[in-house]
């Protein structure tokens, strides 16, 4: 187990820098998720902390070394792949084995150690198995236990979930996150579904266009994302986003400029006149009567069960809100919105970070 | 649709007439279409090969249609007198028995080393590398040229007083004397082998290099990161996954040594002193030339089992790959 550090670490290709200088600290024993977009640069740091991609500037220390030229068996490190990367030739105790035959561990070590991470994952029954007979979720457990064997100091994850349908994803996720409190093994996850991220990290590196936009706890970024980036990218459903400008009276509010004006609270860092972006998350928006809040006209109604999601229009603007209680609107229906004005965030819309 | 259809079936549909069945149901659909292939095979195939084991089986020569002798062409045995027999026939033919042990072995020889050369080259070229475009086009061209023109080329390499190669090691005072490349039995062979192998790797290692590049590259990733070095890595990853498309590549390579007739006939025709003969040129020389036509089918037919041997292998080779397939019991 160690910790892993990452230094200004930049990466290109050719002409073209994906990196551009990327600032991480990862605790011993901590779950962190790199999270954004594809094309953020994301997997190309992952692969870069397994040795597979060269560190084109700035250094990657694992428990106090540097290993930008270390080769990758050397690091200690294991690594799960998207598309699991089992050997086909293989049964599934020669896929989990391989590591260390390579290494000439004896092999009454061997068939404890596999036996050991088969029992932790349930694989018991299938080590005599090709992976070919075995299903998706299977697989992803073989690929877990081959880097489990080697009890490494760092667990990296590439996207290993992306290949598996929704409901073995749900159940994965539980799987791995239990293993890393089991084990206690640094890990490092890449996926680009903030779900993932929220459910599985003690902490999460958002990523965008080869920068870092923000690291912290899931429900720290949730509550104070750094800018609209963020805002936009961690929740589901996305937090609902209007533009317009601050008006400093008697009760501040933002003016949409059609007329709409949506309320803010008694402490705002803004400054009359400036233009900001308004956020707020579905599930702060509160329905109220005719003469409080600001009116919408219902588009589509989507009943979840254990809550009631309502796409609205305001002005021309779509915006989502969400209810824990059932409700009956019908298409064209107006309805009007309260922000919970605590939960209210404004973003410059110059620079996109919070004000 | 299933209420239309549903609807339509309250009324009264008419039962399709014999020809209509055969025009629209899907299996005479397939029938059908599966004809002309069908037709060709069996005309340009089928015929020849049944034409070619009957005629083994006959006296037949240039000009006599020949009757049926049964296995004589193969086996035949006159005794005049205890002890004193004679066994004539394929059986009792040493050139025949000559070019059996020739063929084998020009095959054996030339497929192994086609093949080592072909995979060392398919691993180089799979590698990124500068001109890599150039030099697998480059590899290809003894494929490309006809084999009579290449075989015409290796005939003048090899020839006794214009010899490139001759030429080339006494400038450079290697030797005193020109090589008699196709006058002595063993240089003949090696000659013919050499020839073989240059017109034959360009095939396995095209063939060998589309394989190696269906490996996924996660699989090299995974395999460093397990700590393999690059032996470990060919001995481990590359040479399994590839093992089923080098069973198809040197079951062909095998099959088209086995009968190879223009390097040979081109360069030596079988000589010095049957020396070269492989089984298809002893064939036709016997067949075509010397107008038996029934001694020169039977030994066609006689490399039936040896060809047969070699697809066998192979395709028991292939079954046995269960990895490949996604059986779910063992």
């Amino acid at each position: 187990m160690a910790d892993v550090e990452i230094c200004d670490v930049r990466k290109s290709f050719g002409a073209t820098e994906v990196l551009h200088g990327v600032d991480i600290t990862i605790p011993d024993k901590s779950f962190t998720v790199l999270v954004g977009p594809s094309g953020c640069g994301k997997s190309t740091l992952l692969r870069m902390i397994a040795g597979l991609e060269k560190v084109t500037s700035g250094d990657i220390v694992i428990e106090g070394q540097v290993v930008n030229d270390v080769p990758p068996k050397q690091r200690d490190i294991a690594m799960v792949f998207q598309n699991y990367a089992l050997y086909p030739h293989m049964k599934v105790f020669d896929n989990m084995a391989f590591s260390l035959k390579l290494a000439k561990v004896d092999p009454t070590v061997i068939e404890e150690a596999v036996h050991r991470a088969a029992g932790i994952l349930n694989l018991e029954d299938y080590l005599e198995r090709y992976p070919r007979q075995l299903s998706g979720g299977q697989r992803q457990r073989v690929a877990m236990g081959r880097a489990i064997v080697r009890d490494p100091r760092v667990f990296l994850f590439d996207e290993p979930l992306s290949n598996l349908d929704a409901k073995l994803r749900v159940q994965m996720r539980t799987e791995i996150r239990e293993l890393h409190q089991r084990l206690q093994t640094t890990t490092i996850y890449v996926t680009h579904d903030q779900i993932e991220a929220m459910t599985m990290a003690d902490q999460i590196v958002v990523m965008h266009d080869g920068i870092i936009e923000q690291i912290g706890a899931p429900l720290e970024l949730y509550d104070n994302p750094a800018n609209v980036f963020v805002a936009g990218f961690i929740g589901s459903p996305a937090m609902n986003f209007l533009t317009g400008a601050v008006e400093r009276g008697g009760q501040a509010r933002v003016a949409m400029g059609n007329g709409t004006f949506l309320p803010l609270g008694e402490q705002t860092a803004a400054g009359d006149g400036q233009p900001v972006v308004y956020g707020v998350r579905p599930e702060h928006l509160e329905l109220v009567s005719e003469n409080d809040g600001f009116p919408a006209d219902v588009v589509v109604v989507e009943p979840m069960g254990s809550e009631t999601q309502v796409l609205a229009r305001l002005e021309g603007r779509e915006i989502t809100a969400a209810f824990r209680e059932r409700h009956d609107f019908h298409p064209g229906q107006k309805i009007h919105l309260r922000p919970d004005l605590a939960k209210v965030h404004l973003f410059s819309q110059e620079s996109g970070q919070r004000l | 649709m299933a209420e239309s259809t549903l609807r339509s079936g309250t009324a009264e549909i008419p039962t399709p007439g014999l020809w209509s069945r055969l025009v629209h149901d899907r299996n005479w659909l397939g029938f059908w279409f599966m004809m002309p292939a069908a037709a060709i095979l069996i005309l340009f195939l089928t015929y020849p090969l049944g034409l070619g084991i009957w005629l083994s089986m006959t006296d037949a020569s240039i000009g006599n249609p020949g009757k049926f002798i049964g296995l004589l062409n193969f086996y035949d045995k006159e005794c005049y007198g205890p002890g004193d027999c004679e066994l004539y026939g394929l059986f009792g033919d040493t050139v025949f028995w000559q070019s059996v042990w020739q063929t084998i072995f020009y095959t054996t020889f030339a497929s192994v080393v086609k093949f080592a050369v072909g995979l060392y080259l398919a691993l180089l070229l799979n590698n990124h590398m500068p001109f890599k475009a150039i030099l697998r086009a480059l590899i290809l061209l003894p494929f490309i040229v006809p084999t009579v023109l290449s075989a015409i080329a290796f005939w003048w390499i090899y020839d006794a007083q214009f010899s490139i190669i001759s030429w080339g090691l006494t400038k450079l005072g290697l030797i005193d004397v020109y090589i008699d490349f196709l006058g002595d039995p063993w240089n003949a062979r090696w000659s013919l082998i050499f020839a073989n192998i240059w017109r034959g790797v360009p095939f396995v290692a095209i063939t060998l290099l589309a394989g190696l590049q269906t490996v996924p590259a996660s699989l090299y990733e995974a395999a460093t990161l397990d700590g393999a070095n690059r032996w470990q890595m060919f001995r481990h990853v590359t040479f399994p996954v590839l093992t089923p498309i080098i069973a198809v590549v040197m079951t062909f390579s095998v099959l088209f040594t086995f009968t190879d007739f223009q390097l040979i006939w081109a360069i030596t025709r079988g000589g010095p002193a049957n020396a070269t003969h492989l089984m298809a040129t002893l064939s036709y020389q016997r067949a075509i030339l010397g107008g038996n036509m029934g001694e020169g089918a039977a030994i066609s037919t006689a490399m039936i089992p040896f060809l047969l041997a070699a697809i066998m292998v192979s395709w028991f080779g292939l079954q046995r790959r269960k990895w490949q397939q996604g059986e779910t019991d063992d």
